[in-house]
């Protein structure tokens, strides 16, 4: 056996490929929907939270700021592991999938709150200043005016922050969610073999570099001459 | 004749720094009033005031008869009816001209797409745009933008304009288009409170010079009386200085 001969049968053995692709592709569409469930809620959260903080209400914005910097420092594993054990003990039975969504959303969120914050702050207050003398009120100013610029701002680092977050979606392994790495790892045990863990990995691969392409489209989509 | 901006007992502090202590002035109808005075005199501060976009410490701002400092006020209701021109023009620089005329008409006044692209057209035409609606922000020159700023107010027909240096930020070239929108402005009955170091127009053009010094009022008259007789010191060094 060349050593080529034996890399291919430890990562890419064909019959195990056809053993092993509707799992993988099951594990797919799980890791998919939490996915998506994870970027509309996280991103949206964090979007409010950022405006919600720019009324500058002490009241509102103090517990903003633990959240926000509570779940930027804990590890998202550490998080999932409390979640799903500890909730039961509060009388709270939700499933893998709902506890890897909450976690997952509320760390994004953290995130993208920190992000569109910066972006918001970043627009010249000459714009706030133009729009509220001709009668707008800030939420107005806010809709029309900043987060339009802000935004803009914001698609690199948010494209950034939502595919870190979301690639977070293989720790449901270990709360037994059915996504890629879960059946992934599964299936390598059964055959003792690393051939589903690359399946694995170009699953993944091919779910986020639509992503990214994504991001750098809204980028450009979004760009308009400076004044 | 009654006064429609009416300013009484204004203080401003930020922290511990006292800027304004204690305004009186009043505009009336039709009246150009021009406030001149040495940076950190409170010039701005005290326009920012009258709008409330700066929040003062004590005092009244009266306009055409409702104290904006009332409490209970709909800031945002008044403000439609005080037009603002600033100093780095602050464009949308996502809207095209037209749509940084027509955002105001269509949000707070609630008018059509339709309607609010007619008012704004013939704003932008006032100030000799009407050709650039569909230009950016970025696509216009320095005095252009400025002259977009003024016909986003004006869309609004507001009762009073307030100007925070208007030319300040301007090449010297392209401060006499402003300065004519102004002129025409002034024409047309506008009531209008101008915070500007332009001495030459201020001398043709203003119906009152207020001289600020120190967050106070020192001195006021015609053009005439500040520049050619001014009875303080303190306002005679300023308009020598500034003649020289």
């Amino acid at each position: 056996m060349t050593g080529l001969e034996r890399f291919q049968d430890a990562f890419l053995k064909p019959e195990l490929i056809a053993r092993y692709w509707p799992d993988i592709l099951s594990g797919v569409a799980v890791t998919l929907q939490i996915a998506v469930a994870v970027v509309i809620t996280g991103l949206a959260l964090g979007l409010v939270l950022a405006v919600i903080r720019s009324y500058r209400s002490r009241l509102a914005n103090a517990p903003i700021i633990v959240f926000v910097d509570m779940f930027r420092a804990l590890p998202p594993l550490v998080a999932i592991l409390i979640v799903y054990f500890g909730l039961p003990n509060l009388g709270i039975n939700i499933s893998g999938f709902a506890v890897l969504w909450l976690v997952l959303s509320l760390v994004l969120a953290a995130f993208a709150e920190e992000i569109f914050w910066s972006g918001i702050v970043s627009v010249r207050k000459g714009q706030w200043e133009a729009a509220r003398s001709t009668g707008l009120s800030h939420w107005q100013t806010m809709t029309s005016v900043i987060l339009p610029q802000a935004i803009r701002i914001c698609v690199p680092p948010l494209t950034n922050r939502t595919i870190a977050v979301t690639k977070n979606t293989a720790l449901g392994t270990v709360i037994g969610v059915g996504e890629i790495m879960n059946e992934g790892t599964s299936a390598m045990s059964l055959s003792g073999n690393a051939t589903p863990l690359m399946m694995a990995a170009v699953a993944y691969i091919l779910i986020f570099v639509p992503v990214v392409a994504l991001g750098s489209w809204i980028e450009r989509r979004f760009a308009w001459k400076r004044a | 004749m009654s006064a429609l901006l009416d300013v009484r007992g204004l203080r401003k502090s930020f922290g511990t720094t006292e800027i304004l202590r204690g305004i009186d002035f009043s505009v009336a109808a039709r009246e150009l009033v021009f406030i001149i005075g040495p940076s950190g005199s409170g010039k701005s501060t005290m326009l920012r005031c009258c709008n409330r976009l700066e929040e003062p410490t004590a005092g009244q701002v009266i306009v055409d008869g409702v104290d904006l400092m009332a409490p209970g006020i709909d800031i945002n209701a008044m403000r439609r009816q005080i037009g603002m021109v600033f100093q780095a023009f602050n464009l949308y620089p996502h809207m095209t001209a037209l749509g940084n005329v027509t955002l105001a008409l269509r949000k707070v006044l609630g008018k059509s797409r339709d309607e609010a692209e007619a008012i704004g057209r013939a704003a932008l035409d006032r100030v000799g745009l009407k050709e650039k609606a569909p230009s950016y922000p970025s696509e216009l020159s320095g005095g252009q933008q400025q002259r977009v700023a003024i016909a986003r107010a004006l869309a609004l027909e507001p009762k009073i304009m307030l100007f925070d240096e208007p030319t300040s930020a301007l090449d010297p070239e392209l401060v006499g288009a402003v300065l004519g929108v102004m002129r025409d402005l002034k024409a047309s009955g506008m009531t209008m409170v101008v915070v500007s170091h332009e001495m030459r127009f201020a001398r043709d053009a203003a119906d009152r010079i207020v001289f600020m010094a120190e967050g106070q009022i020192l001195e006021q008259g015609t053009p005439a009386e500040i520049f050619g007789n001014p009875q303080l010191p303190r306002t005679r060094d300023f308009v020598g200085e500034l003649s020289r």
